[in-house]
């Protein structure tokens, strides 16, 4: 019955909580903004609407997990405060969910307070305090590295869809009673595969523009001794 | 890049009806406030959604979009249509034998809830895919006062989708003139492998795109927005108040008399 594609549709919520959860989105969101227009130069601004078609394109692969009727997706908030930083990194997952919305009618538009709470700023929040502990007690080897990514965009889906349940346990329109823990349960289990998939494309990803590009990952931006960055020449980056 | 051409996406109908005729920004607007009335309105009052259906059947009339379309498209809400056929097997509380099935009250009403809204909720985001391209959805946002930087990262995302696209499809060429044969499952390890060079060299391609455009002057905004062409009149605001206008009042009563 999980078949919850992480995008509240309309009516699962119930409208108050949906209300305050919007209202909370709204507050979080105007932070990343003013936070996101400091980090947004002329290097991460292609970048960012990258990660984010990124994103767009990998949220379209549904993974089908042991039968059909159970699936989700990744979400791509590791990737995201990975690559662009926390700020601009759930803005970048929240543009998704809103054109989804819009455009796909994936996830309700009055429940899209939820799922940007849910995908965009916890996932994204879970995933960047991991990446900020996790780079500094592991070596800064590419297996580190590749760890790092795995196990923050792994821990990040499964934190994300917990979310999804203190929702549900506050606004669910239908009382589930002690169903409820069972939803937890397999939400929480369903997630973590998705996260062992979410992860290994997270770290593939993020260690081979560390090896080509360094300079494009905001995480590593504070960590190197500075090497001097590369910075594109117009008309010709190779 | 033919900019109004290239950003049309898979679920946009070109015609050119009343509705697609409209400012993007009335548009959100609609959708957005029909989706709340929606929401808003107790699932106990069945006449309501009758109501709202009535009104997504006659704005899809005059969108010339055909039901089959819409219905077909409407599919991807599957996912939660199981999860409401759960409910009544798995909510607590009152139970009644419907058929020989021992179901929860507030689990078939549950069910009902989640099915009506949300089958309403994406028609209407359908209606809206349907007559609006994205170019002109995100002109819409930032006409709605959307910060900068959102717009930003929107089109941005929208323009390397393309870029990103591409790319996957040049690496998977390649690889098929090396001799591999992706095909099914196989193809996936190839896939895998490949995904941190897809994006780089989607990366390296956009930004040459993004550097030749501030080379042409680019500041961040669509040049639409800054000439400030093509906003909405008050005629047109008014002329689409009327299906939001129309759902607001038919929750208002649903409300009251609930």
């Amino acid at each position: 019955m999980e078949t919850l594609a992480m995008h509240i549709s309309n009516g699962i919520i119930n409208g108050p909580v949906a209300a305050i959860f919007a209202a909370l989105a709204l507050a979080t969101l105007t932070v990343c903004v003013l936070r996101g227009r400091r980090d947004l130069d002329d290097r991460l601004a292609p970048m960012a609407g990258l990660v984010a078609a990124f994103i767009f394109a990998v949220q379209m692969l549904n993974f089908p997990i042991f039968t059909a009727g159970v699936s989700g997706h990744l979400l791509g908030g590791a990737l995201a405060a990975m690559l662009v930083g926390p700020w601009v990194g759930a803005l970048c997952v929240s543009v998704v969910l809103v054109v989804q919305a819009l455009v796909f009618g994936d996830g309700g538009v009055a429940m899209l307070g939820l799922n940007i709470t849910n995908m965009a700023l916890v996932g994204t929040a879970a995933a960047y305090l991991l990446i900020a502990l996790l780079l500094r007690v592991l070596p800064r080897t590419p297996a580190g590295l590749a760890i790092t990514a795995f196990v923050s965009a792994m821990l990040s889906v499964v934190v994300a869809s917990q979310g999804f349940v203190v929702q549900y346990w506050l606004g669910g329109t239908t009382d589930l009673g002690s169903n409820l823990a069972g939803l937890a349960g397999t939400m929480a289990g369903a997630h973590l595969l998705i996260g062992i998939g979410e992860g290994l494309i997270t770290a593939t990803t993020v260690v081979t523009v560390a090896k080509v590009r360094p300079d494009l990952v905001y995480a590593l931006r504070g960590l190197r001794p500075a090497a001097a960055p590369t910075v594109p020449a117009v008309g010709g980056v190779r | 890049m033919a900019v109004g051409a290239g950003h049309a996406h898979v679920l946009y109908r070109e015609s050119s009806s009343p509705v697609h005729r409209l400012p993007p920004e009335v548009k959100i607007v609609a959708m957005v406030v029909f989706t709340v009335a929606v929401v808003a309105t107790p699932r106990e009052a069945f006449w309501a959604f009758g109501g709202y259906a009535l009104l997504v059947v006659v704005v899809a009339t005059l969108a010339r979009v055909g039901p089959r379309w819409l219905l077909s498209r409407a599919l991807i809400e599957l996912p939660f249509v199981l999860f409401a056929v759960a409910l009544p097997f798995l909510g607590a509380g009152e139970r009644i034998t419907v058929a020989g099935l021992h179901l929860s009250v507030d689990g078939l009403f549950g069910s009902w809830n989640i099915l009506a809204k949300g089958t309403l909720g994406v028609l209407a985001s359908l209606l809206l895919a349907a007559t609006t391209t994205t170019r002109d959805l995100i002109l819409g946002l930032d006409r709605l006062r959307c910060p900068h930087v959102l717009t930003q990262i929107a089109s941005f995302m929208l323009r390397y989708l393309d870029v990103l696209v591409g790319e996957a499809r040049r690496m998977r060429v390649a690889r098929i003139s090396r001799g591999d044969d992706p095909r099914f499952l196989w193809q996936l390890r190839g896939f895998a492998a490949g995904i941190g060079a897809l994006f780089l060299r989607a990366f390296e391609r956009g930004e040459r795109v993004y550097l030749a455009m501030l080379s042409r002057g680019y500041s961040g905004r669509m040049p639409a927005v800054w000439q400030g062409a093509g906003a909405a009149t008050a005629g047109q605001w008014l002329v689409a108040a009327t299906v939001p206008v129309l759902a607001a009042s038919i929750a208002a009563t649903a409300l009251v008399l609930g």
